[in-house]
């Protein structure tokens, strides 16, 4: 079975995944309930109390959120700038609330991009996001090299018109691994990071480094090998002169040798970019379509 | 006397050619108020939204008919002549008979008569603008009024608060303004001497003001101005005599504007400061400002321009039209917005952020490049980030013909080019004993060639219009910074450099500024698509990775590129250099440039 190649069974699978909706849920009703007003901080601690309330206790990272032109981090220098402002929300704005909540020792870490009322560039974004989606999928699954699907995913972007954002996170990662976490009932954070998570990647780290590879997904030598077996939270993101959209999600990635098993998408039906999604909300882009085709 | 006695019967008379000037097409009527008669033309389709426009100091209706003429299609456009001007009778006696309350009484008359039942779009330029203001800001005009755009004249209210505030608190900035301003109104100062403007006027000045106008402002005649500008000038003298002390003593403190205003605002104008309009917000809440690099008789020298804007602003405003909220956010959109911008190598990189650029300042955008793909992506993008219209052209610029049929479709099918960025070009890298004679002519095909041709058929096609323009050429730091390894792709730049530099004197009387962007090392595609001398495809494909890669590490964004052509633009800058490295260069060039050859030594590692 897909499970046994990668060291964790199908209920580990269905652990993930589980955690996997139960944040992308929180984002869906954060999102639900943001207003003209309501500031980053308040955002991002609404996610927080919500996934508390349903039993989240250790974090990969403590919930993110930006607004505005900070979607697309605009002029961010320092990584202090990534956490949340009191930036207030205003009708027509961007936002994105990125969290990465553990319950049960399984780790999300998942992103959602929405927009406040009627925005065309966010809803080009996100359609063109989708493009990525499937890249990296079949990137992953002919083993190439990950630096080389970075650099593909570059390329789209900046024919697609974009610049690519992501460069901007720690160590310009377009994704990272993410692991089972041991759950402790101590579980101390430093910048936000929880530190039994960090600390699976720094074992991770560690090893690949004996072994040639890394944790770390990103344009620098490092990366450039192919995919590890794991999973992996890709986050590509796009940024458009102030608007910035991104999606994150796990990834499955098997050492199986069939082309379908070797890597897949470990939850199809989120809210995001699946087929519910474009069915329902992202029904603002197929009608500008529609209308473009009608002009 | 200026008033013509053989048409005093006041009724409306239809079909009679106008003064040379306004096109033959106008009805003129006279309509009867206060013991005068003014001489009213009519245009257009009187179902259609009524434009007023009214002329200024020391002008007649016909300062107006260039854009009249490119308004009467899509308005009621109608212009008249202010009291004691052109063909209107002027009061007796003078003094006192100018006061803007007469002049409302006047305006208020003649909208009764053209417009009985719809509000009228006010348009004024100079002293007609003055008048303007004084119309959308006394309360008897409400409702008559829809929108107002004024042209090279201040509210005499606004102006006396203007002064108020910086005289009784006097920062050195604003006794600089102040002084400034001061400077520029000398003429009103000389207005206000008893009897000798009359005489100047109607002596040596009447007679020379035609070729003044020409060469202090580059107005071109064609029926302005007329003849009456002798009696025109002397009378309305008094317009400055009655109002403009009293006013700027005791301005009015409820000069609030009741209808959106448009403000334009030419930047060489000699005779108002910029400054005069820093807070007017305070007094038009609904205001959309616009500026245009142009000196005082705009109406006469950017009718093109005017008659957009008005169209664009009238019909915005025009009840029952549906509300359009302003896309446009970008920095530069007072200066760009409706303008028409062609970007050639609009497809990646600097060309494409260009392109955006002047699309979020609103402007309409010609996206050229090879790639038609790549063209139209830009175009659609562009759409989205505020340019009211955009479009892709696929043309390979090195190609001569391709350029003249995408000229000729240009001019006809959307109009003037007003800034033209001739921006495609490739990378030839290499030394030059590798370089074949073919590399060398695709880098100059492209990169010279391609810039000489934009400037050659677009250039021209600006300079016959006569009403300015702008051209941007990206040359490179490559340009002045010789180097072992790049020997063909910067003599290509060099040319670009100093063409723009030649094309630049030559066209500066014309009004049309030319700009040389030297942009550096900027992460775009270009290293991608490179070609580099005296390496087989596997040896150009690892360069390329490697070039591209460093470029990355670079990482300057073709963003900021498009921002300094913008700027450049704006402040019509000859050279422009953009990345550090690129400025370090520009100095080194002229400072030390026994410094820049031993840079060009240098083996880059690649």
């Amino acid at each position: 079975m897909r499970a046994a190649t990668i060291g964790y069974s199908s209920a580990d699978l269905r652990g993930f995944r589980e955690v996997q909706q139960l944040a992308y849920a929180c984002a869906e009703s954060v999102a639900a309930r943001l207003k003209p007003g309501v500031t980053e901080r308040e955002a991002a601690r609404m996610q927080r109390e919500w996934l508390r309330e349903r039993g989240v206790r250790d974090w990969f990272h403590l919930p993110f959120a930006w607004f505005g032109d900070r979607t697309a981090f605009t002029g961010f220098k320092v990584p202090l700038q990534f956490f949340p402002t009191n930036r207030k929300l205003e009708p027509g704005m961007p936002f994105i609330l990125d969290m990465a909540p553990i319950r049960g020792g399984y780790t999300s870490d998942i992103g959602y991009s929405g927009c406040l009322g009627l925005n065309p560039v966010h809803e080009r974004l996100l359609a063109d996001l989708r493009q990525h989606r499937d890249l990296i999928l079949t990137g992953v699954r002919e083993r190439r090299s990950l630096r080389e699907i970075y650099e593909d995913v570059e390329r789209l972007m900046t024919a697609q018109g974009y610049t690519n954002r992501h460069r901007a996170y720690p160590f310009g990662v377009i994704a990272h691994k993410v692991d089972r976490v041991p759950d402790r009932r101590w579980s101390p954070r430093v910048l936000g990071f929880g530190t039994n998570a960090l600390r699976g990647l720094a074992r991770d780290a560690l090893h690949g480094h004996r072994d040639g590879w890394s944790p770390l997904w990103s344009p620098y030598r490092f990366s450039d090998h192919p995919p590890q077996p794991g999973l992996w939270a890709v986050q590509p993101h796009l940024g458009f002169r102030g608007t910035g959209a991104k999606f994150e999600e796990i990834l499955v990635v098997t050492d199986s040798r069939d082309f379908q098993e070797s890597a897949f998408w470990l939850d199809d039906d989120l809210p995001w970019g699946s087929p519910r999604a474009s069915a329902f909300e992202r029904g603002g882009v197929r009608r500008r379509q529609e209308e473009a085709q009608a002009v | 006397m200026s008033g013509k006695a053989n048409d005093a019967n006041g009724a409306a008379q239809g079909g009679r050619p106008a003064e040379p000037g306004l096109p033959t097409c106008a009805r003129e009527r006279r309509v009867a108020t206060g013991g005068i008669e003014l001489c009213v033309a009519e245009l257009g389709d009187t179902a259609r939204p009524t434009v007023v426009l009214l002329h200024g100091y020391p002008d007649s209706k016909e300062v107006w008919s260039e854009v009249a003429h490119r308004l009467k299609d899509r308005f009621h456009v109608v212009l008249y002549d202010v009291r004691g001007c052109g063909r209107s009778s002027a009061p007796r006696p003078l003094r006192g008979g100018f006061t803007l309350e007469k002049l409302t009484d006047d305006f208020l008359a003649v909208v009764d008569a053209v417009s009985p039942t719809e509000p009228v779009h006010v348009v004024g330029h100079d002293w007609g603008s003055v008048q303007g203001w004084e119309f959308a800001t006394v309360r008897r005009t409400e409702g008559r009024i829809a929108s107002f755009t004024s042209v090279s004249g201040p509210s005499l209210d606004h102006f006396g608060h203007w002064i108020r505030k910086r005289m009784s608190r006097p920062t050195p900035r604003r006794v600089a303004q102040l002084l400034g301003q001061g400077a520029k109104s000398w003429y009103v100062y000389a207005l206000h001497t008893p009897l000798l403007p009359e005489l100047a006027w109607r002596g040596p000045l009447g007679k020379r003001w035609p070729r003044l106008l020409e060469l202090a402002e580059k107005a071109p005649g064609g029926g302005y101005p007329t003849s009456s500008l002798a009696d025109d000038a002397a009378h309305g003298a008094w317009l400055y005599r009655d109002n403009v002390r009293a006013r700027l003593r005791r301005p009015r403190t409820d000069c609030y504007a009741h209808v959106p205003v448009q403000l334009i605002t030419p930047t060489q104008d000699a005779f108002l400061s910029e400054r005069l309009y820093d807070e007017l917000e305070q007094w038009a809440p609904r205001l959309t400002r616009r500026t245009l690099p142009a000196k005082h008789w705009v109406p006469r020298t950017r009718p093109d321009r005017l008659a957009d804007w008005i169209t664009e602003f009238v019909d915005g405003t025009e009840p029952g039209m549906p509300a359009r909220e302003p896309v446009a956010t970008g920095r530069y959109a007072e200066r760009f917005a409706g303008q028409l911008v062609l970007v050639t190598g609009a497809g990646s990189g600097i060309g494409r952020a260009t392109a955006f650029s002047f699309a979020e300042a609103g402007a309409r955008v010609i996206a050229v490049d090879r790639d038609p793909q790549s063209a139209a992506r830009t175009a659609d993008l562009a759409r989205l980030v505020g340019a009211p219209q955009a479009w892709a052209e696929t043309v390979d610029v090195a190609d001569e013909q391709a350029m003249e049929k995408l000229a000729e479709k240009v001019a006809t099918a959307y109009g003037t080019v007003d800034v033209l960025v001739n921006n495609a070009g490739i990378g030839m890298a290499g030394s030059f004993l590798e370089t074949t004679t073919e590399e060398w002519r695709r880098t100059l095909d492209v990169n010279l060639w391609g810039v000489i041709h934009g400037c050659r058929l677009f250039g021209r096609q600006m300079a016959e219009r006569g009403q300015g323009g702008h051209i941007v050429n990206t040359a490179s730091a490559a340009a002045y910074q010789p180097s072992r390894a790049l020997p063909a792709y910067s003599t290509s730049k060099a040319a670009v450099l100093m063409l723009s530099e030649c094309l630049r004197a030559e066209l500066a009387g014309r009004g049309i500024g030319v700009t040389a962007v030297c942009p550096g090392f900027v992460n775009t595609n270009i290293t991608g698509t490179a070609r580099f001398a005296g390496a087989d495809e596997a040896e150009q494909e690892r360069i390329r990775r490697r070039t591209s890669r460093l470029y990355g590490i670079r990482n300057y964004p073709p963003e900021k590129v498009a921002e300094a052509v913008l700027r450049a633009v704006v402040r019509n800058q000859a050279v422009v250099p953009v990345t550090p490295e690129a400025r370090g260069a520009r100095l080194l060039s002229r400072l030390a440039p026994r410094a820049l050859r031993g840079i060009a030594r240098v083996r880059p590692p690649l």
